[in-house]
């Protein structure tokens, strides 16, 4: 029986793969960053299949509005180099890494079909959209994990100093 | 209803795709990319665990995960910056000053 749901989880399933593909093979990085934020947004929509609403739009707004934003303003200010061709250059280096690259792949399929935890965990539709609301999200950044949060908060201040001064033309 | 395991495998399949992107591109600027593929691959295992199991942890994860890679990618390009300017490439084949 195929459902709405599968059909929408292949269709975001297959973007999110044809362009992390993508990402990883086009010479221009700013082609790179555009599939990039196709990724991002296939990846909004798996969210909200799986009943995760504050982290879909989250990922829309933080991901793929403001990283990748400065990804590409990034991209602009510098000179464009060239490029060659994915095999052109280095090409042993290359079928090395994807060969453990594959490797690696089949051992996490092979873990995450054989592995006694997967098995028998079924959703259940009430309870995680009951979770993933804003309400949940909050109430728990809120009370049990105010600590982290505020370590979150004075990460970011931090991280936007660092970069302040990392980016200054002079050093004194 | 779609098994646990089909986002696995997805999730699976975009962090194997970011360790290719960081172990064979040369410009400093999709290896990042790459490196933030790998992290919404992770993310997409915690949204998934969170929702199967019903527990929201896994998102607030998710949350901290994002401020980190926010953070992590405004300090890198500022990197990346500095790097061009001094080096004039991005190419980290070039960029060895620490290589001994």
């Amino acid at each position: 029986m195929i459902t709405l749901q599968i059909i929408l989880f292949s269709v975001f399933a297959i973007i999110a793969v044809v362009t992390s593909i993508l990402v990883v093979t086009r010479k221009n990085p700013i082609i790179s960053a555009l599939f990039l934020v196709l990724n991002f947004a296939a990846l909004a929509g798996i969210y909200l299949l799986l009943n995760a609403q504050f982290i879909a739009v989250v990922q829309v707004i933080v991901y793929a509005g403001a990283i990748m934003v400065l990804f590409l303003f990034v991209i602009m200010l510098l000179r464009p180099e060239h490029e060659k061709n994915f095999f052109e250059e280095n090409p042993k280096m290359k079928w090395l890494a994807l060969i453990v690259g594959v490797v690696v792949f089949f051992q996490l399929i092979y873990t995450i079909f054989f592995g006694k935890l997967s098995s028998s965990i079924h959703q259940n539709a009430e309870k995680s959209v009951e979770i993933g609301t804003i309400e949940s999200i909050g109430r728990g950044l809120f009370t049990t994990y105010l600590i982290p949060f505020e370590a979150a908060g004075f990460l970011l201040l931090a991280a936007a100093i660092g970069a302040l001064v990392l980016a200054k033309k002079h050093f004194d | 209803m779609i098994p646990i395991e089909f986002y696995l495998v997805l999730s699976a399949f975009m962090f194997i795709t970011g360790v290719v992107g960081v172990l064979t591109r040369k410009n400093a600027i999709i290896v990042f990319m790459s490196i933030e593929l790998m992290l919404n691959a992770a993310n997409l295992s915690f949204v998934t665990f969170s929702s199967f199991l019903g527990n929201n942890i896994g998102q607030l994860f998710v949350f901290f995960v994002m401020t980190v890679a926010a953070a992590e990618s405004a300090v890198g390009l500022a990197i990346i910056i500095a790097l061009f300017r001094n080096k004039l490439t991005i190419n980290i084949d070039e960029i060895n000053v620490l290589k001994w």
